[in-house]
């Protein structure tokens, strides 16, 4: 890789009253180039451009977008049988793995939320699985992740056993959180996921404190090698609210090695990211701010890696945030619960053909990194973890009535002194209430 | 059928299929009020929505705001065909902005217009706390008497069906503790109807909770209720159900099971008089009063946390002001004092019970069923 194409351009300093990312010509991502053509699956540039009639043509028509150009000019590693290709085939057999999980394991859910086993909330990840795939598996274990209420494959792709996470949505003990948090809050401390956050928004603070933490460590508590990054994954909705703002502010003011992952899929509920938003080209948010803003097709697993490589890299070696936009879709609605019916069927349509699964499988097959067969080993593969998943989901034991009152505090002596002048949680029986009577 | 559906609602097993039967139900009855019939019966969500329709035709001041309010038709269909109706500057939907439309709500009162914002939940009410307490319920005062703020805060308060603990919590006691708004929480579509007209009415900051699992349900209605000018008094509980042995005091879903449960004690001879607050500020402490004179026992129902409740209000009230007439201790059911978990056993546990409330009046009434007793 060399230089040039691999350094993501610094903002320019506060003195120069101009602040948009215009800058000489050594941009990487520059606004206004537009994309020259690219052996991947279809670019970006010319989704939101065609059909004026459509919803879609409410986007302003000057808008042009920002295109990872890390893509086109960087030099791919050389690897023996294939020069030009940005994967070896460990890697692409990987990827699509955890793709494949990622889709199985949510239309599993679909199935079982229909048949009764899961009840309440659940917001499913079909169609953005390039965005969780191509950051996640770029991380160490000790990284730290925070997500929103879509957070299921966010947790499978950072290892938390699908069997885990099953349980956890059918409201069983063997959960991830022993079935007390639900689809919307996941959390593992083996494998740093720090949740699952029904509010958005809310996890962004906590994202931007457990990068602090890291920095921290490294510097006042001189843990040299210390250089954990934190990815923050929200939607297109959050980039509206207050706690986004404040957050890359203090982001880039202390410089803090967090990547702020946006999943733009154009919907919240009903509403349109158009109908919402004053600026809808996100990306742009980040220099506002001073870090730097990048626009990635998040349809694509190859492209979102390499943007997310430069910005996690960056992250690490002690060079701030970045703001990456990924232009994705879910396929279906919002929640189980939402019928779907205000987006517009082209729309659903096109983004459809451009399913980032069928898109990875026909670059490695067309490039002969792979073989259709072993592609259909690793979905049989898939297959059974998802349904042994479902299966000790289904034997697991419902939780015990006593488990209705532990971990509320890390200390039960939080439940104070009862009448005998003894603590609450010593008395034997104290589990045995319930609604409080 | 109904009952069914009630009762799997209060089982917590509700999920997306049956929703979408019980809110197919409430359509059905929803559309044959309109045919003159003996009793008419209207759900809640349409009485909200009528109720909405008719105080914005009345007063072009009246506007509604809030997430996926208009071309959604409301995330709960409460706001269903009002913007077709009047428009998208009057049914506006908002970006995703808690305390940034809540703010703006409140400048909109400060000069005249009569808001009515809609938090998708309460739960989602606490990013714009600052503005509903701040700005909105301390404005009057401060500016002593200058400015009043008619705004309507309302939404879908209290644990739905396996939402988990960040979508569960009532803040009727949160709300009820400060001076300067009005907290009012419907049970029937009566109620639904005339509280929500009262406080778009009113000059005040109303905070309106509004229950999501009672939306479907349908009551029966009178034909007053359904006359355009129909309003309750704010302030004012009602007696759901006479009776002489002992008082309970219950509002939004409990007054339904506090109902069940005097069904339940009626059959062993306890006569259980049933209250339905409506009002949880103010508080309407001399109707609470005049009946735990009448039956000298008292137990209250929310569905909320322990701890600073509604009915540790309720019960301080009581002893303030009828002590020599209480036969037996205040007996409190609230909620678990806990974050309420995902698990569909462990919420029903989370939650008051018909069960819990039948062993509550016992002891009141001494028939004995000691303190920490098992189902």
């Amino acid at each position: 890789m060399t230089a040039a194409a691999t350094k993501i351009i610094q903002p320019l300093p506060l003195n120069f009253t101009n602040t948009t990312p215009r800058s000489p010509d050594k941009a990487l991502f520059h606004p206004l180039k537009t994309t020259p053509s690219s052996s991947f699956p279809a670019s970006t540039h010319k989704l939101r451009l065609t059909k004026p009639n459509s919803t879609l043509a409410r986007r302003r028509s000057t808008a042009v977008f920002a295109v990872s150009d890390v893509v086109q000019e960087k030099k791919p590693k050389s690897n023996t049988f294939h020069p030009n290709l940005l994967i070896t085939k460990e890697e692409g057999l990987e990827l699509y793995e955890d793709m494949i999980l990622g889709r199985s394991f949510e239309d599993m859910c679909a199935q079982m939320y229909y048949r009764g086993k899961m009840f309440g909330f659940v917001h499913l990840y079909n169609g953005q699985e390039a965005v969780s795939t191509g950051f996640i598996k770029l991380l160490k274990n000790e990284d730290c992740i925070v997500s929103t209420y879509r957070d299921h494959v966010h947790a499978l792709s950072k290892g938390v056993p699908a069997r885990a996470v099953m349980s956890e949505l059918f409201g069983k003990t063997t959960g991830c959180c022993r079935g007390q948090g639900g689809s919307m809050h996941m959390f593992s401390k083996e494998h740093n996921v720090l949740g699952g956050f029904a509010f958005i928004g809310e996890g962004i603070p906590v994202a931007t404190g457990a990068a602090f933490t890291s920095k921290y460590r490294r510097e006042v508590l001189k843990e040299g090698d210390c250089d954990h990054v934190t990815l923050a994954f929200f939607g297109d909705g959050t980039c509206n609210n207050g706690q986004f703002f404040e957050c890359l502010n203090m982001a880039a003011l202390w410089k803090l090695p967090i990547v702020f992952v946006v999943e733009n899929n154009l919907w919240a509920i009903g509403m349109s990211h158009l109908r919402a938003t004053s600026d809808p080209e996100i990306w742009k948010k980040g220099p506002a701010f001073g870090m730097p803003g990048v626009h990635v097709d998040g349809m694509d697993v190859l492209k979102v890696r390499e943007v997310a490589k430069e910005a996690i890299n960056r992250a690490r070696r002690g060079e701030g945030p970045t703001l990456v936009e990924c232009e994705t879709y879910r396929f279906r609605g919002h929640s189980l619960a939402d019928p779907d019916e205000l987006r517009d069927p082209s729309e659903k349509a096109h983004y459809a053909a451009r399913d980032p699964i069928t898109a990875l499988k026909k670059y490695m097959v067309e490039n002969n990194l792979v073989s259709e067969a072993e592609l259909k080993a690793i979905e049989k593969k898939i297959d059974e973890v998802v349904e042994e998943a479902v299966e000790f989901a289904d034997i697991s034991p419902h939780p015990g009535r006593s488990q209705l009152l532990e971990n509320v505090f890390a200390d039960p002596r939080g439940f104070g002194i009862g009448p005998d002048g003894k603590y609450r949680c010593e008395d034997p029986k104290f589990t045995e209430g319930t609604a409080h009577v | 059928m109904l009952g069914i559906v009630r009762g799997r609602i209060a089982r917590g097993g509700v999920n997306a299929s049956s929703l979408q039967k019980i809110r197919n139900q409430s359509l059905i009855y929803a559309s044959s009020r309109s045919y003159s019939s003996a009793s008419k019966e209207m759900t809640v969500r349409d009485a909200l929505n009528s109720a909405l329709d008719e105080e914005m035709s009345a007063d072009p001041k009246v506007f509604v705001m809030g997430e996926e309010v208009g071309e959604y038709q409301g995330a709960y269909k409460i706001s269903k065909g009002l913007l077709e109706k009047y428009g998208p500057e009057r049914v506006v939907d908002t970006p995703i902005t808690e305390a940034g439309f809540a703010g703006i709500g409140v400048g909109a009162a400060y000069h005249g217009l009569r808001p009515v914002v809609e938090f998708m939940t309460f739960n989602f009410s606490m990013q714009a706390i600052d503005h509903i307490i701040n700005s909105a319920a301390k404005s009057n005062y401060m500016s002593a008497g200058q400015i009043s703020v008619p705004i309507v805060f309302r939404g879908p308060n209290g644990a739905a069906a396996g939402v988990g603990a960040q979508h569960s919590q009532c803040y009727a006691a949160w709300f009820g503790a400060c001076p300067g708004l009005k907290v009012l929480a419907p049970y029937s579509s009566e109620d639904a109807r005339g509280l929500l007209k009262a406080a778009i009415r009113d000059p005040d900051p109303v905070v309106f909770l509004e229950n999501e699992l009672l939306y479907g349900e349908s009551f029966p209605i009178s034909a007053e209720v359904l006359d355009s000018s129909f309003c309750l008094p704010i302030g004012k509980a009602k007696i759901e159900r006479e009776g002489k042995d002992v008082t309970i005091t219950a509002f939004s879903k409990m007054v339904g099971y506090a109902l069940k449960a005097a069904e339940i004690l009626a059959k062993e001879g306890i006569s259980a008089e049933v209250i339905n607050l409506r009002s949880i500020r103010p508080l309407d402490r001399s109707t609470i009063n005049a009946s735990v004179r009448k039956t000298n026992r008292l137990i209250t129902v929310e569905e909320g946390f322990p701890q600073h409740g509604v009915g540790a209000e309720i019960c301080a009230c009581v002893v303030e002001e009828s002590f020599e007439y209480l036969d037996a201790p205040v007996e409190r059911i609230a909620g678990a004092d806990v974050p309420m978990p995902y698990a569909a056993n462990l919420e029903r546990m989370a939650v008051p019970q018909i069960e819990d409330i039948v062993r509550a009046a016992k002891r009141a009434c001494y028939r004995s069923v000691p303190m920490a007793a098992t189902a």
